[in-house]
């Protein structure tokens, strides 16, 4: 059995975002292969300036309670999405781009961060990557 | 042989991991990779990962305020 975790970032919402994040960046330190497949809301995020971006799943409140997380996230010192994705491609993880959400939504490539980004992709690739993956999440 | 050492004390989730999945990553065969942190999950979960790399963990041990975990590459 192959030692790989493959997750799906669905949502773009921010402490999603960081959920998918930290657990692909903990399964990379445990030394697995890591691939992250963002497609729809998700994708959104891996937009030019657009990583910090989403809002809050709950509580959002126009923003202020994205706010007041923000600000106890700082207090407790996490890592900011975009040290988390720097160390995600540092330590050899995939991101991967759905090439069907970018038609849907009108993303071109070069509004998309290419230093993040893997390769552009379809569902097949998801499932020839999962179907050997010891674990995968929908986020 | 080298002594690397990474210096994780006030960082939270998922740091500390990650910083030692690099610094080992970086270190060659027989080097001793040296954590410090103050994280109370990563003093655990560092060894899981050091088991699972097929790693030699030489020492995990309190200090004063903080913990130190010695890997041997």
């Amino acid at each position: 059995m192959s030692n790989k975790a493959t997750l799906i970032v669905h949502s773009g919402d921010m402490d999603k975002v960081y959920s998918a994040f930290i657990i692909g960046n903990g399964a990379l330190a445990m030394g697995m292969d890591v691939s992250m497949f963002f497609t729809f809301w998700g994708l959104q995020r891996l937009k030019k300036g657009g990583l910090e971006k989403g809002p809050l799943s709950k509580m959002h409140m126009f923003g202020l309670g994205k706010l007041m997380i923000k600000r106890k996230m700082k207090q407790a010192n996490v890592a900011s999405l975009e040290r988390l994705a720097k160390d995600f491609k540092e330590l050899g993880g995939k991101i991967l781009a759905c090439d069907m959400t970018m038609d849907i939504m009108g993303v071109k490539r070069e509004d998309l961060r290419d230093d993040l980004i893997s390769d552009y992709c379809g569902v097949g690739t998801y499932l020839d990557e999962a179907k050997d993956s010891t674990i995968t999440l929908f986020i | 042989m080298a002594e690397i050492k990474v210096d994780c004390r006030g960082e939270t989730c998922p740091v500390p991991l990650v910083e030692t999945r690099k610094a080992l990553r970086k270190a060659q065969q027989g080097d001793i990779v040296e954590v410090v942190g103050t994280h109370p999950s990563s003093k655990k979960e560092i060894p899981m990962a050091v088991k699972a790399l097929g790693l030699e963990l030489v020492e995990v041990k309190d200090e004063e305020g903080f913990w130190r975990i010695r890997i041997r590459k």
